[in-house]
């Protein structure tokens, strides 16, 4: 600060102070890191699936607040004020999940219980989540289809955004309107006019081919819980590829004794009952492929969620068909949703199959359905 | 997307720059109010003005400082700060620094009427920063120190990686209150006077001079083993096993700046109160012009206004001096504001009328319910007291630096009837291990019984005392 004489009153030109702003950034990081470690629990709570993403969801961040020794706020007695007459005894208030009312204490210090409530919606958190998926072992020689969408630098104008500025051709524009007016000094100066900007186009990037057969086991045995988690992963699974991927084909196929091809609001919301013959709808994917998508043109991902109660009698054949789907596709992902701590029959006969393509997984709990989409899609 | 120009035409809604003349005809304002504070008996560091927009004023607020050190803590308090900016719930007008000479910050877009109020208040808050014997010991050259702190931390940073300067300094942030802002007081001088008298009492030839100190150096190991230390940073600064150096550089470097903002903790009502109670008197001396009246008891009443439930600091303070006002000359009032700290003020002069007036009253929480307690006055005031001994912190010594004969920091919460909260207190013990490098135990009374928490390697279990 450049004072005069007699002078006490300055004013400077602040506009590059972007200090704040920057710390503001590094806390906003901190708060997107606690997203990604709760991800788990979050992205099977029901308000957002059931709410199909509308709904707002507050998280209390508890690993962003700034740990000290403290007293007990909710044990102390505090000093507060009040417009009226109070008297012992008068009740201020319930107990909210923050804090209490009169919560200033003498020096208005005592900032209450410091939770910093990042609000996210269904949009934050599937950008969180996506950005960690993707189609595995994608074959690029497949017939190109599928588009998305993708910005291109590739031209130079004389208006533009500020953050995209080329340096380099306004400081050419500089030197050269210098030289023209034949100035000469050394400072080089950049007027308005000399300003240039990078500008972009957005182009279709295409990708390969690809289909994705989504089967789930629509038996008697498969309760509440094992719907819901089967139905979680299906949810986020379309989510993820219709964000990501141009026009990715979803073929949707349900069974129990019997494999059919569901529409999607079906494959969502219907159940059925009865027994439970995994092989039928690895049939039914394999007559699937053959018709329409020929695994030379096509990258394709089956996957199956059951809770692996398969008619005993059914193994042998359901491994032969696996071990077919396995050799056509490029992954195939199979999910087990178990409660108990075995494992059932189907999933011991189809680790018989070695080959990396197979993907397997158990769900227990279900924070696991993140870490089954990660297996799956990564 | 957010370019240069949205953000000026979002903090200046206006839209127009600060005319030159403007800022002549506040340089004059300002002139004619530092003579009026002098008249009026305010004795101030010369003060430098500087008009800034929201951003600056902003940051400064959160940071404490125009240059300081990065750290996403204070890009959370900004950003709150700046929010509630922003909806127009809440407006800092003015910013002043404790240095000499000082530096006060005005928010660009404030009316003059405004400027000249609150030019008068920071007059009046220089007063105090000058002659309040707490701030007597804080260093009145801070802005440059702490530029200094941020470029040295931001080297580390490029050396060490600022993931793992922002863990330190995560760690340090947690135990930054507990310092000693009166180590200067008593002991040091007695040990001064002390080796003095050793030495003199053993005449040694200097060949074997290095043999007395190593002895002295001992004599220093048992005397840390023995005392209670308030000063926790410090300990950790002289005794942390495995603190690298640079390490050791930023807790100094904190240690300086929470030592420099502890008297402004420890008289946050005194000081508003005395400032509030200034410029009042200020804009009765210079006149205001008829239009500006009104502007003026708007800013005053909004400043002084009793928020919800809560104490308003400048209301209580204010409030004091009024009445302090009434009783005494002006030659006791400059007493008070040299001797008092928030505590010693509250306690002395806060009467019975007082609290009546303003309905103060204590509360707790019974069950599920926050309930009124007490409205008795003594009870009111000594509670009130309480709350702000230490700025609202609990008393931390450390008690043994050897503990357990491991090498294990034990420190100790000296309760004076109020117990700890068991889940912040766990995650600092946590910060502090981190820091000590080896176990860190911390012995504490809960619900009337005494218990020893300790931490190794970042787990905590708890056991508990038989007395």
């Amino acid at each position: 600060m450049f004072v005069k004489d007699g002078v006490i009153v300055n004013h400077d030109d602040w506009g590059l102070h972007r200090k704040g702003y920057l710390d503001q950034s590094r806390h906003k990081e901190k708060v997107q890191e606690a997203i990604k470690q709760q991800l788990g629990d979050l992205i099977v709570d029901e308000s957002i699936i059931l709410s199909d993403g509308k709904k707002a969801l507050k998280i209390p961040m508890r690993s962003l607040e700034e740990f000290r020794f403290k007293y007990d706020f909710n044990k102390r007695q505090h000093t507060g004020q009040s417009n009226q007459k109070v008297k012992p005894g008068d009740v201020l208030g319930k107990d909210s999940a923050e804090k209490g009312p009169g919560s200033g204490s003498g020096a208005g210090e005592e900032p209450g219980i410091d939770i910093y409530e990042a609000e996210i919606t269904y949009e934050d958190l599937a950008a969180i989540l996506f950005e960690q998926l993707k189609l595995p072992n994608l074959d690029d020689k497949k017939r190109p289809l599928i588009s998305h969408e993708r910005p291109e630098f590739n031209d130079v104008r004389k208006k533009g955004l500020t953050a995209n500025i080329d340096k380099k051709r306004t400081l050419l524009e500089s030197i050269k309107r210098q030289a023209r007016n034949l100035v000469k000094t050394d400072e080089l100066k950049i007027t308005p006019e000399d300003l240039r900007y990078k500008t972009w186009e957005t182009r279709p990037s295409y990708e390969t081919n690809a289909v994705i057969l989504a089967m789930m086991d629509t038996s008697g045995s498969m309760g509440q819980f094992e719907k819901y988690i089967a139905r979680t992963f299906f949810f986020w699974m379309v989510r993820f590829l219709r964000t990501k991927y141009g026009n990715v084909t979803i073929r949707f196929l349900s069974h129990h004794t019997e494999a059919k091809e569901v529409t999607e609001e079906e494959f969502f919301t219907k159940a059925e009952s009865g027994g439970t013959r995994c092989s039928s709808v690895y049939q039914l994917a394999l007559d699937i492929i053959e018709k329409e998508y020929p695994p030379q043109h096509y990258n394709i991902y089956p996957i199956h969620f059951t809770d692996g109660d398969n008619i005993s009698s059914d193994s042998n054949r359901a491994l032969a068909l696996m071990t077919k789907l396995v050799e056509i596709s490029r992954v195939v992902g199979y999910g087990e949703i178990l409660r108990t701590h075995y494992s059932s029959t189907l999933m011991s006969t189809l680790k018989r199959i070695t080959d990396p393509k197979l993907r397997l997984v158990t769900i227990k709990d279900r924070s696991e359905v993140y870490l089954a989409l990660k297996k799956v899609f990564s | 997307m957010i370019n240069s120009n949205d953000m000026n035409s979002e903090c200046d809604p206006a839209g127009g720059m600060v005319l030159d003349n403007e800022i002549k005809e506040l340089n004059a304002v300002a002139q004619e109010i530092e003579k009026v504070a002098r008249s009026l008996g305010l004795d101030f560091f010369p003060v430098y003005f500087e008009v800034c927009p929201a951003e600056a004023l902003y940051t400064f607020g959160a940071y404490g400082m125009p240059v300081r050190f990065t750290h996403w803590s204070f890009g959370k308090a900004f950003h709150r700060l700046k929010t509630q900016y922003d909806l127009n719930l809440s407006r800092i007008y003015e910013l002043v620094i404790n240095s000499n000479p000082s530096y006060a910050f005005l928010l660009e877009g404030n009316k003059l009427i405004q400027n000249k109020l609150v030019i008068g208040h920071v007059y009046a808050h220089v007063d105090f920063f000058k002659n309040n014997r707490y701030f007597k010991n804080t260093p009145r050259d801070m802005v440059e120190r702490m530029a200094a702190h941020a470029q040295q931390i931001r080297n580390y940073e490029l050396q060490y990686g600022q993931y793992t300067v922002e863990k330190t300094i995560d760690a340090v942030f947690s135990i930054q209150e507990h310092v000693d802002p009166r180590s200067h007081i008593g002991r040091r001088k007695l040990d001064e006077k002390e080796k003095k008298l050793t030495k003199k009492s053993n005449p040694i030839s200097s060949v074997y001079e290095d043999l007395w100190s190593m002895a002295e150096k001992e004599a220093e190991v048992e005397i840390t083993k023995k005392v209670e230390y308030e000063d926790l940073l410090l300990y950790l600064i002289e005794h942390a096993p495995s603190l690298q150096e640079w390490q050791r550089d930023v807790v100094s470097m904190i240690r300086d700046e929470s030592l420099y903002f502890y008297p402004q903790m420890e008289t946050k009502i005194i000081n508003e109160g005395w400032a509030t109670f200034w410029h009042s008197r200020i804009m009765r001396e210079i006149g205001i012009e008829d239009g500006e009246t009104i502007d003026a008891a708007i800013m005053h009443s909004q400043v002084v206004q009793p928020s919800r439930g809560a104490l308003n600091p400048y209301y209580l303070g204010v409030k004091i001096w009024e009445a302090l006002d009434k009783k005494y000359d002006r030659a006791t009032l400059f007493d008070v504001r040299e001797a008092e700290n928030d505590v010693s003020f509250i306690r002395n002069y806060l009467d019975k009328e007082i609290i009546e007036e303003l309905n103060l009253f204590n509360f707790r929480k019974m069950g599920a319910q926050w309930q009124v307690t007490d409205t008795a006055w003594k009870k009111v005031r000594d509670n009130l007291a309480q709350q702000l001994v230490r700025g609202g912190n609990p008393t931390i010594v450390v008690c043994d630096g050897d503990y357990g004969d491991k090498g294990g920091l034990l420190l100790r919460h000296c309760h004076e009837g109020l117990d700890l909260d068991l889940k912040y207190l766990e995650k600092t013990l946590a910060y502090v291990q981190y820091l000590w490098g080896k176990p860190a135990y911390l012995e504490t009374i809960m619900d009337n019984r005494k218990l020893i928490f300790e931490c190794q390697n970042g787990q905590v279990t708890k056991t508990q005392q038989q007395d």
